[in-house]
């Protein structure tokens, strides 16, 4: 107990492991600051793989890891990065995550890596990557760093699960491939049958949905753009 | 902060070292089961011209394999319908290293064509259904897939399709089994033996089941469609000299047993 005292009389006591600031880190991204609702990053490929839930989760967790150990890594080296060239090197860094995960999931998930294809290598360009490491990352330790992305990742996560599961549930009547509608017309009699719309699983269908999120969103926060 | 050139210079050239290191040690690492998730998509392909699609899905990955070894027994022609045993360098044959995508920026007739015999189990000899690769371009990117044909060489057993890049929900449609469905039962060649192979129609919804050379086609897809049927109908003509030398060899066979 004492010796505990005259240590924190030396050093200023360390902050906690999940103090009310680092908290913060994770929690504001999911909605006030949500990349895709608010700061309207990532839209690409927010609207491109979010026709069905299956790869959409794929790709939140591909983009997940991306952001955390992008953020980790350039933190951890942010002191060394010349400053004149830290662009190039983020997306260095950047890109050989993206490849890793490409050829983590050909080796392990190669169905997953046919369907996402392209997508998963377009992380790279996905701006709230790049947006993290330079607001965030350059200039913060490699702790907070991880929550920061974390938190990031798990707002664009949420936002690209919600649209995909109206795109799926309305566009092909399923969710996780599994037919919603099929089944509630066992339950209801053969009477009950649904439509899919075409619309839905066409990026203008994602428009939409993500336009509706947005709305509800603000209209509850009651945020506004300056 | 400013730093000095050969400092820049320096950090850019480790920074590519390590990561290059890094990249080639995983290609290096994962190279072996990437390989192996490959042939066993491609098998898995090839299968799924003649199995259903749930039946296919209850397979665990060694079962595929060795369902695959016992069931398919493989053979290149060329387009004269003539069996090729070897590769210019002597080596022998295998259909399964054929790259069909790769023959395909070749001239028709110089091309390789493999062909897969689904045979009852132990008796290589049987044929339950001829599986022929077909290969073309769709809207966005290359399209491929299997066409299996019944041991009268014109009913379609089943096809199975793939796509590189096809929109999501509309041209990437054709890897569905309901699609891939509407093809079981028609015929390549009409009555008086001329090749008509199997057209999707414009438009979604109609009934083509009177139609033995029709298949309803995909809403919002008409691209792909036509690249599917331009896929089947090059291909099938390209096979078209195996199967009637394969017709006629069935033909003396009968008559050599009557």
């Amino acid at each position: 107990m004492s010796t505990e005292t005259t240590i924190s009389e030396i050093k200023k006591p360390a902050e906690a492991l999940l103090s009310k600031r680092r908290k913060k880190l994770v929690t504001d991204p999911l909605i006030d600051s949500n990349p895709i609702t608010i700061q309207v990053l990532g839209i690409c490929s927010a609207l491109a793989v979010t026709t069905q839930m299956q790869p959409t989760l794929i790709m939140a967790i591909s983009v997940i890891f991306v952001i955390v150990l992008s953020n980790f890594v350039i933190s951890l080296m942010r002191n060394t990065i010349p400053s004149r060239v830290r662009i190039i090197v983020q997306l260095a860094v950047v890109a050989t995550l993206v490849t890793l995960v490409s050829e983590l999931l050909k080796a392990f998930a190669y169905d997953m890596y046919k369907e996402l294809s392209v997508f998963v290598g377009l992380i790279i360009t996905n701006c709230i990557v790049m947006g993290r490491l330079e607001a965030f990352a350059l200039g913060n330790k490699p702790y907070d760093s991880i929550l920061d992305g974390f938190g990031s990742a798990l707002g664009y996560s949420w936002i690209i699960l919600a649209v995909a599961f109206f795109r799926e549930l309305f566009g092909s009547g399923s969710v996780f491939g599994v037919p919603v509608f099929d089944t509630l017309a066992g339950f209801i009699g053969d009477d009950f049958s649904f439509a899919t719309n075409g619309l839905m699983v066409t990026p203008v269908g994602a428009f939409i949905i993500l336009g509706l999120i947005i709305w509800v969103q603000r209209t509850k926060t009651g945020y506004v753009e300056h | 902060m400013q730093q000095s050139n050969t400092y820049i210079i320096t950090f850019s050239i480790i920074l590519t070292v390590v990561l290059g290191l890094l990249l080639s040690g995983t290609s290096q690492v994962l190279g072996p089961l990437q390989k192996k998730a490959e042939e066993l998509d491609a098998k898995k392909q090839i299968l799924g011209a003649v199995l259903d699609a749930d039946q296919l899905k209850a397979l665990k990955p060694e079962e595929i394999l060795s369902f695959y070894e016992s069931r398919i027994s493989s053979k290149v022609v060329d387009i004269e319908g003539k069996e090729v045993t070897q590769n210019p360098d002597g080596s022998p044959m295998v259909a399964e290293k054929v790259n069909v995508g790769k023959n395909y920026k070749m001239a028709p007739e110089s091309r390789l064509y493999p062909i897969y015999v689904y045979h009852t189990e132990g008796k290589p000899e049987s044929v339950e259904s001829y599986i022929l690769p077909v290969y073309g371009a769709g809207l966005w990117d290359e399209i491929w897939g299997y066409v299996a044909l019944q041991t009268d060489l014109s009913t379609i057993e089943g096809v199975t399709f793939s796509h590189k890049g096809e929109t999501p929900g509309l041209g990437a449609r054709i890897t569905s089994p309901d699609v891939q469905q509407r093809y079981q039962g028609k015929q390549i060649f009409d009555e008086s033996g001329n090749l008509q192979s199997v057209s999707m129609q414009k438009g979604e919804g109609k009934d083509y089941s009177e139609d033995s050379h029709k298949v309803d086609g995909l809403s919002g897809a008409t691209i792909t469609a036509v690249g599917v049927n331009n896929m089947l109908k090059n291909y099938l003509q390209y096979y078209s000299s195996f199967l009637s030398s394969q017709k006629s060899g069935q033909q003396t066979e009968v008559v050599a047993v009557n």
